[in-house]
Parts: structure tokens; C-alpha cells; sequence
């Protein structure tokens, strides 16, 4: 087991060594910073001296090697356009996102599994197709055309909710956050329902299945026999059966769901990393996008891992080198 | 293929979707042809005319069924010839991305060994990578333009193909007819070529559908947020992006109609790929 973990940690440092180059070379490809940094009128001076201060003018290797020394330090860099440490900068919009993609997991699970559990329980019923065709819109239909329609829909026409904008936030251990007021509430519903729609929809497809598999089985006949009524076999029972591989997916989905948020937050304005990343795409601010993207590899190059030694240490046979089956 | 053809017959939601899919790669075709302008064509365009509401009748002296946009272009044509580049894109991304991704797939199968771990490591971890994300990050690197922007989408899709590829060759590969195939001595090739890669298509034409329009969704995403195609050769992404800024103030059509058109597009194309899907899958067949 110990080799396995070893081998597994080894692997991760090798991808998230490979992913850094990628990312920087790639990332060092796009335009020249220098155009952004400087005023198009400035002396020849200044602007080599402002090429010598970011360290433009070394060779790709030793900035990349500069970086990667940083990086090791945990120092990101500094954001060339808003003048300050990118991780700072990231931190400082964590919150807002992790705020929207929390909600957003919440709205799929409390709505998308009774939906689920419903439509497997009653799989020829009316209503049951009416939310399976939900499902599949949510599925193929683009999470920013939905998030156009929220906004026409409950900010334009029904004038009920703001349509972008995070609005005031509570501060609690030195972080604002909305979801602590009723009005702060209002800014985050439209942008969490946008992002949750796509969980909504896995989660209802994914409680469907196991309910039906469920149903079928001999635990629900014999608590069925027992007397039990069907709302208590549904709760009791079946929930929980169906639970283990929705919590799963559910973990590994959080990720992808912090990387969706950038369509979401560009739509409604909201201050999130998404919405950082994309204005700094735009701005080329080269640091941050690096940085981002590090950060990002990082978390999905984590949770790999997590899931693989969890896997492992729940598959024996996985241990002993050999591959899933 | 005539039974096949029949046994689709007999859903007629997925025959209706058929029906659009085709009707709008029509329209698409002959946009050039159907459309009242050049929306593209700026002696065309009369700013007079801009922003008007769905049916009217503009200073060329005919009706804008849908409104004009932003610059007074006429969004019927302006539709039509977005259809055709989204279409475009997606088609193309989808076809390379599988070619792309049944090459590796297969080839993964039929290596085994070192070939197999490593292209199937790079394929997993891919997919546990949000495509979105990856498409983002390559276009902002690629630079705009319609081949960066297949490069991108190819990237975040073949991985998709790779696996089912893969997990249709590794189930052929163990029956006994390619046993009997590579005990005669043809060249291994062959043997994919003509009895494998066959076997394979099935599921792989089923994501290819789905993937075409997975790619339009994403393309249209891309455009939106300004990272797609340059405004030189506006996708449907890019016309509902440019009304998004209008639907405050009550001009919803402008953003409202190209939606409208997209949604239709993807939706139809996956009810085609799903009910693909339920006549391929031999556990469903009755």
C-alpha cells in the first residue's frame, strides 16, 4: 500500500510539474505584456527598464525556472495590471466563488435528488417525463443561454430579483459573504440556480437510475412485506442505498463546478475567480492567468489523487498494481 | 438499414428532430440564397435601421422578421449565417476530434502494454479536467480564428472518443472472431482496420452526434465570453453576446432570436444522438 501511495504522489508531482510548463510556455506565447504594462508614448528607457523589472528579457527556461522557484515558496507572482500578489488577488476572490458553486451544489442536491428519487419511483408517470425532458435540457442547453433567460425572466420582465452584481456582504472572519442577509440572498439566487442547473439535471438522472435499481431489489420487497409505508421505504431505504455513488460524483463534480463558475460569473457580474480569470485573459494579464491555472491543476491533480487512494484503500486488488477492472 | 430506418420511424419526437436538424443544415447551406442581405455586406446596413423590433419593414424595403441588430443588420440573415459558421465548427471539431480520438483508442487497445497505460493515463486525466476550461485556456493561448478555435475544441473533446473507442476495442478484442482474425496471418492492421475499427462505429457515431453539438454549445460559449471567433465572422455565440448589452432596456430579440436558434440546434441534434444510442444498444432491443 505504501508503494501504491508513493507511486500515486510521485505521478501527481510529475503531472503538476508537466502542467506548470505547459501552461507557462503556453501562457508565454500570448502578445507582448510589456504593450499593456506601459504607456504606448513612453521613452525607449523606460520601457526596457520596465522589460529588465518583470524580468522580460531573459531566455523562456529562466523565467520559467524563476517561476517554478517561486512558485515553490508558494509566491505566484504579481499581477501586472492590478499591481499585487496573484495569490492574494485569487484568495481575495475565492470566497465569492466558493459562496456560488456551494450554493449551487446545494440547490442540485435538495432539489435534483427527490426529483430523481420520484421519477425512479414512478418512471411512467406524467410528471416524471416532464422532469426527465428537464433533465435533458439542462444537460445540452448552455449554462450562459440559461443564465440570459434568468436574467430576461425574474430581473428584466418580473423585476424580482437584480440581475448581476454580488451586493452587500456580511463580513465574518474577515470575509464577506452574501448568503448571511435576505438582500445578499436576492444577488446570489439568479447566478447559484444558473450554475446548479447542470447538477440539477446529473443529480436527477443519477437518483433515477439507482432508484429504479433499487426498487427492483430485495430490500424493498421485504421492507414492503414488513408494512412499511412507501414514503419510509423511499427514505429509509432507498436513499440511502442510492447515496454512496451520488456523494461520490458529487465530490469529484465540486471541481468542474468551480471551473463552470466562470461562465456564470461573467454572465451576472459576479466577483469571482472566474470572472478573474476571464478579465485577465482579456487584459493579458500574464501572472494571473498563470497563477489561475496552477491553482486550478492543482485542485483537479488533488482530487485525482484523493479518489484514486480512497479507491484503493476500498479495492484490494488495485493495491497490487494491477488496473481497474 | 431499412429496418433500422424503421424502427427510428417509430419515435416520432426523434424523427421531428431529425426533421429540424436537417432543415437547419439546409437553411444554413442556402443561407446566401434565402437570406433578404448580406448581413456582412456593410453597404448593406443603414444604422437608421438599427435596433428595430421584429417585423419591420427597414429603408431596403423589406420586413425584418426577426428585428435588426446593434449596426441595423436584418438577424434573420444575420442567423442563418451564423448557423452556418457555429455548424461549421462544430462539425469540423467533431470529425477531427474523432478521428483523433478512435485513432488513439484503438490504437491503445491493440498496443497493450506501455502505449496502452500511457494514452489511456493522459485520457483520464483529461477527462477529469473540465473541457471548458481546457478550450478557454487554448483559445486565450491560440489567438482568435477559426483554426485556434478548432485546435481548442478538438483538445477538449478527443478525449471522449478516445475512451469509448478504447472500450468498444478492448471488448472486440477479446472475442473469439478477432482470436480467429489474427490466427490467420494477416497483418495486424488489417485486422483493425477491417474487423475492429468496424465493431467500434456504433458507439462512436453515437458520441460523435452528441459531441457535434457538445461542440457547437461550446463554441457559442466561447464566442460569448469574447475568446471564440473575431467579430469579422460572428457565430450565433458572438450575435447573442452582442444583444446581451440591449436586453436591459426591453431589446430582447436581438440576444433572445440567435439563442433561440442554438437551443433548437443542440437540443435536436441530442434527441437524434439519443434515440441513436437506444437502437444501437443491443440491451435495449426488444
Amino acid at each position: 500500500m505504501l508503494g501504491y501511495v508513493i507511486q500515486r504522489l510521485i505521478q501527481a508531482a510529475i503531472v503538476m510539474l508537466a502542467m506548470s510548463a505547459l501552461v507557462f510556455v503556453g501562457v508565454y506565447a500570448i502578445g507582448n505584456p510589456i504593450d499593456v504594462l506601459i504607456s504606448p508614448d513612453a521613452t525607449q528607457d523606460i520601457r526596457e527598464a520596465a522589460i529588465r523589472h518583470y524580468g522580460l528579457d531573459l531566455p523562456l527556461w529562466q523565467q520559467y525556472l524563476a517561476f517554478l522557484g517561486r512558485l515553490l515558496q508558494g509566491d505566484l507572482g504579481r499581477s501586472f495590471v492590478l499591481n499585487m500578489p496573484v495569490l492574494d488577488l485569487v484568495l481575495s476572490r475565492l470566497p465569492a466563488t466558493l459562496e456560488l458553486a456551494l450554493a449551487s451544489v446545494l440547490i442540485g442536491a435538495f432539489i435534483g435528488i427527490p426529483l430523481g428519487v420520484y421519477a425512479g419511483y414512478r418512471p411512467d408517470s406524467v410528471l416524471s417525463r416532464a422532469i426527465m425532458a428537464l433533465s435533458v435540457l439542462g444537460f445540452s442547453v448552455p449554462t450562459f443561454w440559461i443564465g440570459l433567460i434568468l436574467i430576461l425572466t425574474f430581473a428584466v420582465n418580473l423585476g424580482w430579483l437584480p440581475a448581476g452584481d454580488r451586493g452587500p456582504t456580511v463580513e465574518v472572519l474577515g470575509v464577506g459573504w452574501s448568503f448571511l442577509t435576505w438582500e445578499g440572498l436576492q444577488f446570489l439566487a439568479l447566478p447559484a440556480l444558473n450554475l446548479s442547473l447542470f447538477k440539477l439535471a446529473m443529480m436527477i438522472r443519477l437518483s433515477r437510475a439507482g432508484t429504479r435499481e433499487v426498487m427492483l431489489s430485495d430490500t424493498v420487497k421485504f421492507a414492503r412485506a414488513a408494512g412499511l409505508s412507501e414514503y419510509t421505504i423511499l427514505r429509509r431505504h432507498v436513499l440511502r442505498l442510492i447515496s454512496i455513488p451520488l456523494v461520490t460524483v458529487f465530490g469529484l463534480e465540486f471541481g468542474s463546478t468551480l471551473a463552470f463558475a466562470v461562465v456564470t460569473e461573467t454572465i451576472f457580474s459576479w466577483p469571482g475567480v472566474g470572472k478573474l480569470i476571464i478579465d485577465s485573459i482579456t487584459s493579458l494579464d500574464r501572472p494571473v492567468m498563470v497563477g489561475y491555472l496552477v491553482l486550478v491543476a492543482f485542485l483537479f491533480v488533488t482530487i485525482n489523487l484523493v479518489v484514486d487512494l480512497t479507491y484503493a484503500l476500498l479495492d484490494p486488488r488495485l493495491r497490487r498494481g494491477g488496473r481497474a477492472a | 438499414m431499412t429496418s433500422f430506418w424503421q424502427e427510428y420511424r417509430e419515435n416520432w419526437i426523434a424523427v421531428v428532430a431529425l426533421a429540424v436538424v436537417l432543415l437547419v443544415v439546409a437553411a444554413a447551406l442556402l443561407a446566401p440564397w434565402i437570406t433578404p442581405q448580406d448581413p456582412y455586406d456593410l453597404a448593406n446596413l443603414n444604422l437608421r435601421d438599427a435596433r428595430r423590433p421584429p417585423g419591420f419593414v427597414g429603408s431596403n424595403g423589406y420586413v425584418h422578421w426577426l428585428g435588426t441588430d446593434a449596426q441595423g443588420r436584418d438577424l434573420f440573415s444575420a442567423i442563418l449565417y451564423g448557423l452556418r459558421i457555429s455548424l461549421q465548427m462544430g462539425i469540423a471539431a467533431g470529425a477531427v476530434a474523432m478521428a483523433l480520438g478512435a485513432t488513439l483508442g484503438i490504437l491503445a487497445a491493440h498496443a497493450g502494454g506501455r502505449i496502452e497505460q500511457a494514452i489511456m493515463r493522459v485520457v483520464d486525466l483529461q477527462l477529469s479536467f473540465p473541457a471548458i476550461l481546457l478550450a478557454l485556456v487554448l483559445v486565450a493561448v491560440l489567438g482568435q480564428g477559426k483554426v485556434p478555435l478548432v485546435i481548442a475544441l478538438v483538445t477538449a473533446q478527443y478525449a471522449y472518443f478516445a475512451r469509448t473507442a478504447y472500450g468498444a476495442a478492448t471488448a472486440e478484442r477479446q472475442k473469439d472472431y478477432v482470436e480467429a482474425a489474427r490466427a490467420t496471418p494477416l497483418p495486424g492492421h488489417r485486422v483493425v482496420f477491417r474487423h475492429i475499427l468496424p465493431n467500434c462505429l456504433p458507439p462512436l457515431i453515437v458520441v460523435g452526434t452528441v459531441q457535434v453539438a457538445n461542440a457547437i454549445a461550446l463554441e457559442a460559449t466561447l464566442s460569448f465570453l469574447g475568446l471564440g471567433l473575431p467579430p469579422t465572422e460572428p457565430s450565433l455565440g458572438m450575435l447573442i453576446a452582442n444583444g446581451f448589452q440591449y436586453m436591459m432596456s426591453g431589446r430582447t430579440w436581438i440576444s433572445v432570436y440567435p439563442g433561440v436558434a442554438l437551443i433548437v440546434l443542440i437540443v435536436a441534434i441530442n434527441v437524434v444522438g439519443d434515440q441513436l444510442r437506444d437502437q444501437f444498444n443491443p440491451r435495449l432491443r426488444r
